[in-house]
């Protein structure tokens, strides 16, 4: 069983039945458009809309995380000892993600799962849960992801991929975990699997052929990384940025994170927030001396981040799935895609 | 406004090519519909990429800290309103500007035009009053004025109140019998509903701080929030510190914020900022008779004292 | 899943101030659980983050030495939040200890090798910790000569000044300690800079022979001109690097220079790698 084909009629009810065993998020309209939230009760994701403001990230990556607790009471046993704050890693289904953001995902989990250590706060988060994506059948101006190795139908890092065919969705379950959530929604009319390949074929092709706007990284790696750091066009590229964090919180690849500790009354709270590379505080030590103290250098440090250092540690592409998010949602404007052009062009002048 | 263009290049490349400024700090197109970006253009072939459109709704004054040699900027008459406040606060020296004043029509809301569409916007010209607009499902013409920010809507200074040259004839000012129904608003509720309307406010606030690394006052080397010893305000999404933060940057705004409304451009989550600076704009108003940055030699209502205050708590 | 977050709950067993401005101090920690200290096994150039519940981490270079068992050492300079309240903290007080964290000295390849060793002001914790590793009769035949440049601002400034002085007794290596002035009149060792006394007294470079340097970026900066006048290639150049690090297990994302992240590639670099990234520490 590899192909389902759902009835529109029908998706409400299996989203429904799919409640009890599975905590769901999905695409809902807030004032400044859409956003991944928890789908209370009877909540419905809004399948046909234009991208999120915010990527999918949170739902496994929150903002804002407890990590570790104790007590500071020295009256208590085990009194400044730190454990793991308890949370809820039940299964928890997000539906209708985009699928390169679930392709972002798989990229992170390339820092947070790795051969030395493990994030045990991703790593389970991740495992609790099911990425159902829907092909995106009419990608939006700033969709650059068939030039990232994404593209509106990958699927990678998804369970389930969904196309939507005005009355149904035909599914395609790429995973166990994706068969497990189809069964409990007991989505089980089959579809002919040769059919149904060559259907998305030919969604994914013409979907492709929507998307207008390209970058070029094939020139990336003729460069050494000290070329790019100390090319000369830098200072123009950051000139108008503001040094928000907009573009690093919008992003669904952006990882970094800081870790603070907050006490109330006895108890103590170790935490991790969302940081941003665009911040000086992101990397000023505790004598007041910073290595990227000029916002230049932080510009810098993203771009050479996602195109160049990244790249180059993993050998897996670009640390960008060409969402576009930064793109419409920084507050001047600075486009990765022109970024990544002027990397991928640039030649030292001898 | 869009005929101003010329005039400004014109300018630009006059003080260029007499080498009397270093860059001329102005607006370039962006590279998506709705969108420019700040600029500093210090050779004369770039000269063309200068564009001034109802688009160009940050604020230049916030780069101008920091720059060596003489400049030139292109200011609305908001930007020019935050150079005065930068002027008296000490950031930057008026010999050092070279101010091309840019009587304004107001700024569009880009937010407000994207929710008229179930797509992305493609397309966007302007044409006099009319907005041309286009997404992949539908094509609008709209008539600017019932799109301007809302800070534009009540702007009662569009003209430059400093500058050395301007790019076209002053506009007329509006009077407005009342600048601040919103405000009016806002105090009308019972406290409850107050509190709800704040919470509701910046409940999907990200932190990124867009609104105060675009806001012209905002320019202390470690902001309150970043300050780590002692360490004011924590740093994650809980409710309270998020309302800190919004609150006590508005506090440090009062008396000085020119309704600009570059913080509410810059949010990528559309939070009207300018419901916390704008209650502290018209208690300025109506306290002190002060609007801030019409005047280069008086310092804001909270920086000075006068015998005259109506408080007595420092006689 | 084993969480790298939790650190190891650790007691103060002596806190000792190290030098004369008492801005650093030395704590000296034993852990709460016996099996923690099995689990905490490092090697001489690690580090590992503090971590004072309500308070914050800082990394810390460990001072201590494997082959010193029952304990391990930190010296902490004083400079923010974590560190201040570090220093008014009392002996007997519960907090904890992650780690070992990052890279350490090449042992593999220094084994029967010259090795200089050149620090300066309090970041000499490391280099304490290898100079103890070197001298341990298990591993003083695995080197050759030991030559050790130490410098501070004054005689009270220089850290583990008794070790030191008894060092410089010792034949099997030798030591040039020296400050950068001083009115004591009874001073029997160098007065000047880290740079010049490293041109005056370290050995010429030869294949046979690595130097390790540890210390402010100014020393390090105006060092590397003398090693490379003593021939030191810079292959031959080993360097252990600061940056404002969070998790310390190559996460977080603050602390890299290029593509090299401080506390996971890092913190020990030879000049060579050092060259091929952006000097972003």
């Amino acid at each position: 069983m590899k192909f389902i084909t759902i009835d529109k009629k029908d998706w409400a009810n299996g989203i429904g039945k799919s409640r009890k065993t599975y905590k769901l998020f999905g695409p809902v309209k807030d004032k400044n458009g859409f956003l991944i939230k928890s789908l209370e009760k009877d909540i419905m994701p809004e399948m046909d809309y234009p991208d999120s403001v915010m990527s999918a990230k949170s739902i496994i990556f929150p903002q804002t995380e407890k990590m570790l607790c104790t007590t500071l009471d020295e009256s208590q046993e085990e009194h400044h000892i730190m454990k793991r704050v308890e949370m809820d890693n039940s299964p928890r289904a997000i539906l209708g993600i985009r699928p390169y953001d679930a392709k972002a995902i798989q990229i992170v989990n390339l820092n947070f799962d790795t051969d030395d250590f493990r994030d045990p706060y991703w790593c389970d988060a991740l495992n609790a849960t099911t990425l159902i994506g829907l092909g995106i059948n009419k990608p939006g101006p700033f969709d650059f992801s068939t030039s990232t190795g994404t593209g509106p139908f990958c699927e990678e890092g998804l369970d389930i991929l969904m196309a939507d065919l005005d009355d149904k969705y035909l599914a395609k379950i790429l995973t166990d975990k994706g068969k497990a959530f189809m069964d409990v929604c007991e989505f089980e009319i089959k579809a002919d699997e040769k059919e149904s390949q060559a259907l998305f074929d030919i969604l994914r092709k013409e979907a492709e052929k929507n998307i207008k706007s390209h970058i070029d990284t094939d020139k990336l790696s003729e460069k050494t990384i000290l070329e790019l750091h100390d090319a000369p066009f830098w200072d123009d590229v950051a000139f108008s940025c503001i040094n928000c964090g907009t573009c690093t919180f919008v992003c669904p690849t952006c990882w970094c994170f800081d870790i603070q500790d907050e006490t109330k009354q006895k108890s103590s709270i170790r935490f991790r927030n969302w940081d941003t590379c665009m911040s000086s505080l992101f990397t000023r030590h505790a004598t007041g001396h910073n290595p990227r103290a000029t916002k230049t250098q932080r510009v810098r440090q993203r771009f050479m981040h996602k195109l160049k250092y990244f790249f180059d540690k993993y050998d897996q592409g670009i640390m960008c799935v060409g969402c576009g998010r930064c793109v419409k949602s920084c507050p001047v404007n600075i486009d990765i895609r022109e970024v990544c052009n002027i990397m991928n062009t640039y030649k030292k002048q001898d | 406004m869009n005929t101003c263009i010329n005039k400004i290049r014109e300018l630009a490349l006059e003080l260029l090519d007499k080498k009397e400024v270093e860059k001329v700090i102005g607006f370039a197109n962006g590279t998506i519909p709705l969108a420019t970006s700040p600029i500093a253009i210090t050779s004369k072939q770039d000269i063309e990429k200068l564009v001034f459109n109802s688009t160009c709704g940050l604020n230049l004054a916030n780069y101008l800290r920091d720059q060596k040699g003489k400049i030139a900027v292109i200011a609305k008459g908001c930007d020019t309103r935050n150079i005065v406040t930068h002027i008296v606060e000490n950031q930057i020296k008026r010999d050092q500007l070279f101010i091309i004043g840019v009587p304004c029509n107001g700024m569009i809301d880009q937010f407000k035009i994207a929710a008229l569409f179930n797509d992305e916007i493609i397309e966007f010209s302007e044409d006099g009053d009319t907005l041309n607009i286009k997404s992949s499902l539908k094509e609008e013409k709209l008539y600017k004025k019932d799109y301007l920010r809302e800070n534009c809507k009540v702007c009662m200074h569009k003209n430059p109140v400093i500058y050395d040259v301007l790019a076209m004839d002053l506009v007329e000012e509006q009077t407005l019998d009342n600048p601040y129904p919103d405000v009016d608003k806002i105090e009308a509720m019972d406290s409850d509903k107050k509190w709800q309307h704040f919470q509701d406010l910046t409940k999907n606030c990200i932190r990124c701080y867009a609104c105060k690394n675009a806001c012209p006052l905002c320019y202390c080397p470690t902001c309150f929030v970043d300050e780590s010893s002692p360490q004011w305000v924590g740093k994650g999404q809980n409710k309270t510190d998020v309302n800190t933060f919004h609150y006590l940057r508005a506090f440090h705004c009062a008396g000085r914020c020119t309704d600009c409304g570059a913080c509410v451009q810059a949010c990528p989550m559309d939070i009207n900022v300018r419901d916390f600076t704008r209650k502290l704009n018209k208690d300025s108003f109506e306290m002190f008779g002060w609007e801030a940055g019409l005047d280069i030699t008086k310092r804001p209502p909270l920086d000075a004292y006068s015998p005259d205050d109506p408080d007595d708590f420092i006689k | 899943m084993e969480n790298p977050y939790i650190p190891y709950p650790v007691r103060i067993d002596d806190i000792e101030i190290a030098t004369e401005d008492k801005s650093l101090k030395t704590f000296k920690f034993v852990f709460l659980n016996k099996e923690d200290e099995e689990k905490f096994s490092y090697q001489a150039g690690q580090f590992a983050e503090l971590s004072i519940p309500g308070i914050g981490e800082i990394p810390i270079g460990i001072a201590s030495s494997p082959v010193e068992k029952g304990f391990v050492k930190f010296t902490v300079f004083r400079t923010g939040v974590v560190t201040s309240h570090l220093h008014n903290m009392k002996i007997g007080d519960i907090m904890g200890i992650r780690g070992p964290l990052g890279n350490w000295y090449p042992w593999d390849k220094l084994e029967n090798k010259n090795v200089v060793i050149i620090g300066g002001g309090f970041a000499f914790t490391t280099l304490r910790s290898s100079i103890i590793y070197m001298l341990d009769p298990a591993n003083r035949n695995k080197f050759k000569n030991i030559d050790v440049v130490y410098g501070a601002r004054s005689p009270g400034m220089l850290l583990y000044r008794e070790e030191l002085y008894e060092w410089e007794k010792r034949s099997d290596i030798n030591m040039h300690i020296t400050v950068d002035s001083t009115d004591d009149p009874n001073w029997k060792y160098h007065t000047g800079f880290v740079p010049q006394i490293v041109e005056q007294n370290a050995p010429k470079a030869d294949k046979d022979t690595y130097a390790i340097i540890c210390g402010p970026p100014i020393m390090i900066k105006f060092t590397q001109p003398s090693l490379t006048q003593l021939g030191y290639k810079e292959d031959q150049i080993i360097m252990s690097l600061e940056n404002k690090m969070k998790c310390g297990i190559g996460m977080c994302g603050r602390c890299n220079i290029g593509k090299e992240l401080v506390c996971k590639d890092g913190p020990v670099f030879t000049l060579e790698q050092i060259n091929q990234t952006p000097k972003e520490y």
